[in-house]
């Protein structure tokens, strides 16, 4: 591994992490919400969150260009706040976190429906309002559930490589995963760097899928 | 402490429905009857945990439901002490956490009587999953009584227990009616605990109230 494999392995590493944090709040929101609430355009709204999982990746970056893009929706309002997010490491974060999210959002929701309500119904009688009884009765119980799926969606985000080319691309230095750098070193020929940031990818991501799995199943 | 409590409601439950108008006064009040008889669905009631088609629910002239006036109180403003009967203790606390869980601000004294009359002070360092089942049902009273409850809700709070723990944890709770004075609803299907711990029995049956009286009179004729 040369300084700039490593370099690639640590740079998607920390994107991953900081993509994962960020989308702890609203996944756990979503998913609370999905398994406690009832309201209209509630399956439109899971769907909408959920399609990542089926669509291509590819179409997804695409979907993100074209809103932060210089001309998107998003993307204007950004510029003129002086906030570049296409082709930069901004950009990678926003790729991981929406294709993260869904797996995130379906494990984390899975853990909130097994909490049997009566913890919660018990704790409303006992003068605990809804947040009490989210940070210290559903939360605590569902945690393991909810750290499996920030596992799996950062297993995602680690891997991630249709939605990031298209909103990040794969500039040395400033945003080359270690899924680009793969793709970029097979294609010009350049095995051994790509056989060594396949290896890394392995790793951490059989050490954070075993961990998921331990937790899912604990 | 006697009290008066205003059960006067209708509640549907897919093809059941519960169907009850009845002013009850005592110190301990017991709804009594077979399972299905829909005890539980009235203490869920009171407690706020299902909210009536329309009548009304009040604690003396304190309204908790009342569809007329569009009141339906929180059941965490209702200050109604709820033990169910899988007295679902928080798994991932303590004893000590379980039991000041609801304690906001109550005295350390509060929390050494009621820890006194339960004889839980052994235990106040347990793992919930390391209690017996009678050691489980007292914390989930004390869990309730920390709470500072108007009243106490009891939806048969011996069942699945054997024998000679049953005896002892009604007898627990027969301390508790007498040292905290504080009203009780106690659902049963059983004479034994009826005549053990009420003043005053509601028999329901099919979700209607089929009598209501003392409870030599109501337990001898059922």
């Amino acid at each position: 591994m040369t300084p700039d494999l490593w370099s690639i392995a640590a740079f998607t590493f920390t994107m991953a992490a900081a993509a994962t944090l960020l989308m702890l709040p609203p996944g756990i929101a979503l998913a609370w919400v999905f398994a406690r609430r009832q309201f209209p355009g509630r399956t439109a709204l899971e769907t909408l969150v959920l399609l990542p999982l089926v669509i291509p990746p590819v179409a997804t970056g695409l979907i993100l260009l074209r809103l932060f893009g210089r001309r998107g929706i998003f993307g204007r309002v950004l510029e003129s706040a002086g906030v570049e997010i296409i082709f930069t490491w901004k950009a990678v974060i926003l790729a991981m976190v929406v294709m993260g999210l869904p797996l995130l959002v379906r494990a984390a929701r899975s853990a909130f429906e097994q909490v049997d309500r009566r913890y919660e119904q018990i704790a409303a009688t006992l003068g605990a309002g809804p947040f009490r009884i989210f940070f210290t009765v559903t939360f605590p119980l569902a945690r393991r559930g909810v750290l499996a799926g920030a596992l799996l969606a950062f297993s995602r985000a680690l891997g991630e490589f249709g939605a990031t080319i298209l909103v990040a691309g794969s500039i040395p230095g400033s945003t080359r995963t270690i899924a680009a750098g793969i793709y970029r070193y097979t294609e010009i020929g350049n095995d051994a760097a790509a056989n060594s940031l396949m290896l890394v990818s392995i790793m951490i991501a059989f050490g954070a899928l075993w961990f998921s799995n331990r937790l899912a199943q604990s | 402490m006697s009290f008066s409590l205003t059960l006067d409601f209708t509640l549907r439950q897919g093809e059941f429905s519960v169907e009850i108008h009845e002013t009850v006064e005592g110190r301990a009040v017991a709804l009594y009857g077979p399972s299905g008889a829909g005890k539980t669905t009235v203490l869920e009631a009171v407690a706020g945990l299902r909210r009536p088609e329309r009548g009304r629910i009040a604690v003396g002239e304190s309204t908790l439901f009342g569809s007329e006036g569009g009141v339906n109180v929180p059941a965490r403003q209702r200050r109604m002490g709820y033990i169910r009967q899988e007295v679902a203790l928080f798994p991932h606390m303590n004893v000590h956490r379980n039991v000041t869980y609801g304690a906001h601000g109550a005295p350390p004294e509060a929390l050494d009587r009621v820890l006194a009359v339960l004889d839980l002070k052994p235990l106040i360092e347990r793992r919930v999953d390391q209690l017996s089942g009678g050691e489980q049902k007292r914390t989930a009273i004390a869990r309730a009584l920390m709470a500072g409850p108007q009243m106490l809700l009891l939806d048969e709070p011996l069942s699945a227990l054997d024998v000679a723990m049953h005896q002892r944890v009604l007898q627990y709770l027969v301390r508790v009616r007498d040292e905290f004075q504080i009203p009780m609803l106690y659902v049963s299907h059983r004479a034994d605990e009826v005549r053990a711990l009420a003043d005053w029995v509601v028999r329901l049956d099919a979700g209607r109230v089929m009598a209501a009286g003392i409870p030599d009179k109501i337990l001898d004729r059922a």
